[in-house]
């Protein structure tokens, strides 16, 4: 029997076990609308913009190791998705993003609503397709599955012209596909792992840095037992929180630019990196000729043979699923009992600990102005760290990479590669959907969260009691530190003074506001916020305006340059120590 | 350094530009690109000539690699390569001038394809360099126009690249 293309799209989608499709309708995809109305299999969520339809696609991914998928129509409706397709692109997110396209006679004639959608995705897509003929589609969206979850995931758009929707043929839904030019690897090379495994052993200042990479090859639990096994200190990417413990003894924080002294100072001075999943990014070691300058060797362990040596040379490369490569691995260490010695790993451990003693995170709270540091300690503690947390892009998003201590993968969402404001309350929704029985809060500021704020009626639409903390400061925070750090404190355009009433805002679209603007008010709002299970609750915390994120590591600079939080830098500092007892070879 | 790449990729409508947009989104040169289906004809075949030092020829290799259409990549610099060339050119040819500029076109190997009163065009291939060479042995006031194709490698003996 022949059915339509839209049923096809929908026969398929159902084929691929699809639970929810997050999109928006219009012209080109209203055959396709039709063919949904006409199903039980998964559930469309109605957003309000097309870029929020991917974030949340994309946030239901991150949290739960499904696909996302969302569907908008042509022109517009497309380009509108492009910033969150660039978001999954940069986090390697997998995701299908099936776009309308006007009919294939119309095509290039400049017709109403028609944007080249394979041209403009192009730069930002893992691959698309635009598919000319209905009896290619099943087959079309066969790949874009294959190719979106496989090797290094990534969005995968499919443009799909209205009259190939209408046209009609036989459904057959291929069991998989093989794409001849498309071999992504899984294993990696043992002699390569062997190698891996003899610098660990001659390693004197091991030190395990560990990506997204880690995150998304659900390599967690390798992770921890590597660490564990070998008493390394781990540290992990802003992208990598929670693929080992935050809250473990031998995890020394986030690196990077706002990451710990003690992470950044390992990092620089660590004879031996593993690098799991982490591609050395530039908001990480900033400048490699400066993160270079100690003699170091480095294994990286990478699904993306161009994430290695891309920007720091390598010793020993590693391509293959890091999950795999990493029970390889292990499994070797086991095998010949091959560890870093005792000695030289006890006083590289006094080093990190003599590192640690100042708490480059510490902070002063009074009983006037709210700290946004203290907002985030206490919804680590009011949540039991067990909320999945997303972000938006700021201050507010380090401070809570910085705080929150993430023990699981998966838990941790924000948009780390493009730096996408407008991601937090799209991604909090597409969280609570893929998990609607955990606690999901979206941190944010007043600047993020006006970037996709008509989402709140979504959320209304949908019943996703998300929980947004907007730390209003009222600035673009972290527009304004740089300003204050390297624009002679000229605050153009940072300053926003015309915030809305977030109270009255949230109420208007049918949820709970509360404002809090006293320290001793922050904790039991967040207890009264998070025993709403059924709402959504939009707290404005009103925070220090000129709070900044500390340590910082300027462009250009080395890890171990970093500009210092108050509170140190009037303190004795333990520099690093090369003659400490790390055996011979340091 | 100069770098030529071969490329076999999925003979599929917009292989070219992810190809062509991989390089000017990464900032890496295309000093010439030629391309053509191959004796299978769902297969392409490329030659980019490029150049960048070599960490960065590494990453455009990688990076071709990473095209979900490219089927494999080689750099012809790494061992011997022949590599070819075609030139148009059409040149003023009148009076004792005509004489001369067969000659000119005998002693490059060069054939005249197509013969006016006042012109010939002449179909040179050859190196890059010998191409040029043709062009600075002429007096530069006859040419009156050229066209080029970029270059196509090729490994010697037995280096082949083949899916």
């Amino acid at each position: 029997m022949e059915i339509s293309g839209a049923e096809i799209l929908a026969r398929c989608l159902a084929e691929e076990n699809v639970e929810f499709v997050f999109g928006y309708p219009g012209g080109a995809v209203l055959e396709i609308y039709d063919a949904i109305f006409k199903q039980n299999n998964f559930k469309h969520v109605l957003v309000r913009h097309e870029q929020a339809a991917i974030h949340a696609a994309d946030a239901y991914s991150r949290s739960s190791q499904k696909i996302g998928v969302a569907l908008v129509t042509s022109g517009p409706g497309a380009t509108n998705a492009i910033t969150g397709i660039a978001t999954a692109f940069m986090d390697s997110i997998p995701m299908v993003v099936i776009s309308g396209q006007v009919g294939t006679p119309m095509i290039g004639s400049d017709a109403f609503q028609e944007v080249d959608m394979v041209g403009c995705s192009r730069p930002v897509v893992k691959h698309n397709f635009l598919v000319k003929d209905v009896k290619d589609l099943a087959t079309t969206i066969k790949k874009a599955f294959h190719i979106a979850t496989t090797g290094r995931p990534g969005p995968v758009v499919v443009d799909v012209p209205k009259d190939v929707t209408q046209a009609k043929t036989v459904f057959e839904y291929p069991k998989s596909v093989s794409i001849r030019s498309y071999n992504p690897p899984v294993k990696g090379h043992p002699g390569q792992i062997k190698k891996a495994a003899q610098l660990i052993a001659e390693a004197k200042r091991p030190y395990i840095y560990v990506g997204g990479g880690a995150v998304l090859g659900n390599a967690a639990e390798e992770v921890t037992e590597l660490v564990r096994m070998l008493n390394v200190p781990c540290t992990n990417t802003l992208m990598g929180l929670g693929a080992y413990p935050g809250s473990d003894e031998k995890f020394v924080g986030m690196l990077g630019m706002h990451g710990t002294y003690e992470a950044n100072m390992a990092m620089q001075y660590a004879d031996t990196i593993i690098a799991i999943g982490a591609r050395f990014d530039d908001r990480v070691i900033s400048n490699p000729t400066q993160f270079l300058s100690q003699a170091k060797k480095i294994v990286q362990i990478d699904i993306d043979p161009s994430s290695i040596a891309k920007r720091v040379k390598v010793d020993v490369p590693i391509v293959g699923d890091v999950k795999d490569v990493l029970k390889d691995l292990i499994a070797i260490l086991k095998e010949t009992n091959t560890r870093p010695s005792e000695k030289a790993l006890s006083a590289w451990w006094d080093q990190i600990n003599d590192w640690r003693k100042p708490n480059s995170l510490w902070y002063a709270q009074d009983d006037e102005i709210i700290q946004p540091q203290f907002v985030m300690q206490k919804l680590y503690e009011v949540t039991g760290g067990n909320a999945i947390i997303t972000s938006d892009v700021g201050q507010h998003q380090m401070y809570t990479a910085q705080f929150y201590k993430f023990d699981r993968p998966r838990q941790w969402i924000n948009s780390g590669g493009l730096g996408t404001m407008g991601f937090g309350l799209p991604a909090a929704m597409g969280a609570q959907l893929a998990n609607p029985y955990a606690d999901v809060a979206c941190i944010t500021g007043d600047g993020s969260i006006q970037m996709n704020i008509q989402e709140l009626s979504t959320c209304k639409q949908y019943h996703t009691p998300v929980k947004i903390i907007n730390l209003n400061n009222g600035y673009l925070g972290m527009v304004r530190q740089w300003q204050e750090f390297f624009y002679g404190t000229r605050y153009s355009e940072s300053y926003v003074d015309a915030l809305p009433d977030f109270v009255k805002l949230a109420e208007a679209y049918g949820h709970v506001g509360m404002q809090i603007s006293k320290p001793a008010d922050v904790e039991p709002a967040l207890r009264e916020a998070f025993a709403m299970k059924e709402r959504l609750v939009f707290m404005d915390f009103l925070t220090n305006p000129k709070a900044n994120v500390f340590p910082m590591v300027q462009n250009g600079k080395g890890l171990n340059q970093m500009d210092l939080p108050p509170h140190m830098q009037n303190m004795q500092l333990t520099p690093f120590e090369n003659n400490r007892d790390y055996g011979n070879l340091c | 350094m100069r770098h030529i790449l071969s490329v076999l990729i999925e003979n599929e409508a917009g292989a070219l530009s992810r190809v062509t947009g991989l390089f000017s989104a990464r900032g890496y040169n295309i000093d010439s690109l030629t391309v053509q289906t191959t004796e299978d004809p769902t297969m392409s075949r490329m030659t980019i000539v490029t150049h960048g030092s070599e960490d960065v020829i590494e990453q455009i290799t990688k990076q071709l690699n990473k095209l979900i259409e490219v089927v494999k990549v080689i750099d012809l610099n790494e061992a011997d390569h022949i590599e070819r060339e075609l030139m148009l050119i059409k040149v003023r040819a009148t009076g004792k001038d005509r004489d001369e500029m067969k000659r000119m076109a005998d002693i490059f190997r060069g054939r005249i394809i197509d013969v006016t009163e006042k012109s010939y065009t002449i179909e040179l291939t050859g190196p890059g360099e010998k191409l040029d060479a043709f062009i600075k042995a002429l007096d530069q006031a006859v040419i009156l126009e050229t066209v080029r194709t970029g270059a196509s490698g090729i490994g010697r003996g037995e280096r082949i690249l083949k899916l």
